[in-house]
């Protein structure tokens, strides 16, 4: 880190490590990235491995592959069968969820901090999973999640209502504001039911701590379509979204929807970061640092950007879940804190040495 | 003369126009009752004092601005009733101020201007390759294509955003003061371009400053105060010493343009002085 010279050449920040990536003549560019995207998906694939074999429970390599080939029901083959892959399968799920919706989040604010939880919808979900747990003592996931995608539906909405009202309609910066407040009031909504009743709020510490522990197969099969459905939803809206970022008057002009691009990427958040929060808890950073980064490698086109953030982000996830394994053995460290060790000063050197300009 | 349009009867034969227009922001009305038809294959010039609407007036007419009153036609539809990727292969708008995305490079902005042409199945053909290569070369910007807009100059950069909407190859193009962070070899490069699309069929139309440029360059001249439109016309039967006086409240003289015949706007001195005779 070079801190004195960055802020001397305001240029340089950029041009480096950017423009290694950046100009290997156009044409190459897209045969480059798209390579890239195979190597991500190796090293996903790798990082799968070690979280299935890694863990407070030494396993050995030999058994792990047992685990799936001759499953003898012994207490390693179950903790890898029913805890592990789950889990695992979830980092994945949630990290490409995130990832995604972060991506997506700052292209329609045109903020390139813009974070999931920057619109409201991690609050919402949030607040319907602390109504769920604590006034409704409904403590079965595949209750709560309803309440989750709920919650993060109504706060799209309200969000979205409110940044709209008035005749010159919405704009990234009406929808930040509305955001920004939305999620303060469900905020403080949910800290004040767990005040009331300290029993919910041991319930639910793991929780809103962020943590892929404690989830079943099951949990996961439940929000896998709803994953899905804003993976594909998200991964559609690039082109648009591309156009938008021109402006919304050039937006406009070149053919762009533009009150249906907001509402679909809208759609797209609140499906993603519903279920993300519904089986992981609010993670924070995650989709916050790792589309920002990704900006950084692949630049401002949204059709790399998006597939590279849902690639990317369950990588570190994953990553950061097997750290908390293995630092606090045989405990663990929950990967929503591990994140925001991690996550922080990264966010900060971001934050620090790009030039945080418009996107 | 050959290419006047027809005196009269502007509703005649024109693909775009926008009748009884209330234009308005909020609150704020800026035009009302406003007619305009934009004559087919003409280069319409719109001047008028800061403030007076010309904006306004043009995102109106690309539909960026929904009329509180009245209607836009393109083509005889009412514009809003048409799929807006339809209007965006007919008709382009270069908007006042536009965003660069960050670390953008001008070969990527320009060919974003090919949303239109395609589809979520047909995403990049040979027509699009064709169109982004030759709007550069119009535009003079090829060899700027992998450089960063953010980092390019202001001239450059306008030149980049003029090849975005020229990638887009609408017949009807509308541009809001493409000239302005020009240099006066740049502006006439940008102005002689727009004569250029103008002469191959295109219709153009475009916000100008300079009344002199305006002159020479239109074949169709709309002058506007106060939201309203005060004159339209062939620039030589409409430019006169009153109608500058009241539309930029500003003294001068008329001469002749010694290179193309049009008018020529002489601002009138502070303090005269005779020159010799
Ligand atoms: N987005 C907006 N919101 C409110 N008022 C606006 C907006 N844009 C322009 N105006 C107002 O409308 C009037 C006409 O503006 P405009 O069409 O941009 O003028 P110009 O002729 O300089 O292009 C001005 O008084 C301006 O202040
Ligand atoms: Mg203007």
């Amino acid at each position: 880190m070079r801190p004195a010279e960055e802020t001397a050449v305001p240029v340089a920040g950029t041009g480096e490590e950017a423009g290694a990536a950046r100009d290997p003549g156009r044409r190459g560019r897209p045969a480059v990235l798209a390579t890239g995207l195979v190597v991500g998906m190796a090293v996903l694939a790798l990082v799968a491995m070690a979280s299935v074999a890694l863990g407070a429970r030494g396993v050995s390599f030999g058994t792990v592959i047992d685990a799936f080939l001759a499953p003898d029901g012994s207490n390693d083959h179950t903790v890898i069968r029913e805890l592990r892959v789950p889990r695992t399968l979830l980092g994945i799920g949630v990290g490409a969820t995130l990832g995604l919706a972060g991506a997506l989040m700052q292209s329609l604010t045109r903020n390139p901090l813009a974070d999931p939880g920057l619109l409201g919808v991690n609050e919402g979900a949030a607040l319907g999973v602390t109504l769920a747990l604590g006034l409704f003592g409904l403590s079965d996931p595949a209750v709560y999640v309803w309440f989750a995608f709920g919650g993060a539906a109504l706060t799209s909405v309200a969000v979205y209502a409110l940044a709209s009202s008035g005749r010159s309609g919405s704009s990234p910066v009406r929808l930040t504001l509305a955001g920004v407040a939305f999620g303060m009031v469900c905020t403080a909504i949910a800290s004040a039911i767990l005040r009331m009743d300290a029993q919910t709020f041991d319930r639910m510490r793991f929780w809103l701590t962020g943590s892929l522990a404690g989830q079943t197969a099951d949990t996961l099969v439940r929000l896998a379509p709803f994953m899905a459905a804003g993976l594909v939803l998200g991964l559609m809206l690039a082109r648009p979204l591309n156009t938008l970022a021109l402006g919304d008057d050039a937006g406009k002009a070149l053919g762009v929807g533009v009150n249906r691009t907001r509402i679909l990427t809208g759609v797209a958040v609140t499906l993603l970061c519903g279920a993300a929060t519904a089986a992981a808890g609010p993670l924070w950073f995650v989709g916050l640092i790792v589309p920002h980064a990704v900006r950084a490698v692949v630049g401002p086109d949204q059709r790399w950007v998006l597939p590279y953030s849902a690639l990317a982000a369950p990588v570190l996830l994953l990553a950061a879940d097997v750290a908390g394994r293995l630092i606090a053995r045989p405990g663990e460290v929950q990967v929503g804190i591990v994140w925001a060790v991690i996550g922080a000063p990264i966010f900060i050197m971001l934050a620090r040495r790009r030039r945080v300009a418009a996107l | 003369m050959a290419a006047a349009p027809a005196k009269g009867s502007p509703l005649m034969a024109s693909r775009l126009s926008g009748t009884s227009l209330t234009l308005a922001y909020d609150q704020r009305v800026v035009a009302t009752d406003l007619n305009v038809s934009i004559p087919d294959e003409s280069f319409t010039v719109i001047i008028g004092p800061n403030a007076c609407g010309k904006s306004t007036l043009l995102r109106a007419l690309a539909r960026m601005l929904k009329p509180k009153t009245g209607a836009v036609h393109l083509d005889g539809s009412v514009i809003t009733s048409l799929p807006s990727k339809e209007v965006a292969r007919r008709l382009g708008l270069l908007p006042q101020s536009s965003i660069v995305p960050d670390g953008i490079t001008v070969a990527d902005l320009v060919a974003r201007g090919r949303y239109p042409h395609q589809r979520l199945m047909r995403q990049w053909s040979k027509a699009d390759e064709k169109a982004v290569a030759e709007a550069m070369r119009a535009t003079d910007v090829t060899e700027l294509g992998d450089r960063i807009v953010d980092e390019l100059s202001g001239g450059q950069r306008q030149r980049v955003w003029l090849a975005m909407a020229l990638a887009q190859e609408t017949p009807i193009l509308l541009l809001d003061e493409p000239t302005t962070f020009l240099d006066i070899s740049h502006q006439i490069e940008v102005l002689d371009l727009c004569a250029d699309l103008h002469e191959t069929g295109r219709t153009m139309v475009a916000v100008l400053h300079d009344l002199n440029q305006a002159c020479r360059y239109a074949t169709h001249l709309i002058v506007m105060r106060g939201g309203a439109i005060v004159a339209e016309g062939e620039p030589g039967d409409v430019v006169t010493p009153e109608l500058v006086r009241q539309v930029f409240e500003l003294r001068c003289e008329i001469i002749q343009d010694p290179q193309t015949g049009t008018p020529l706007i002489v601002p009138e001195a502070r303090r005269r002085v005779t020159a010799p005779a």
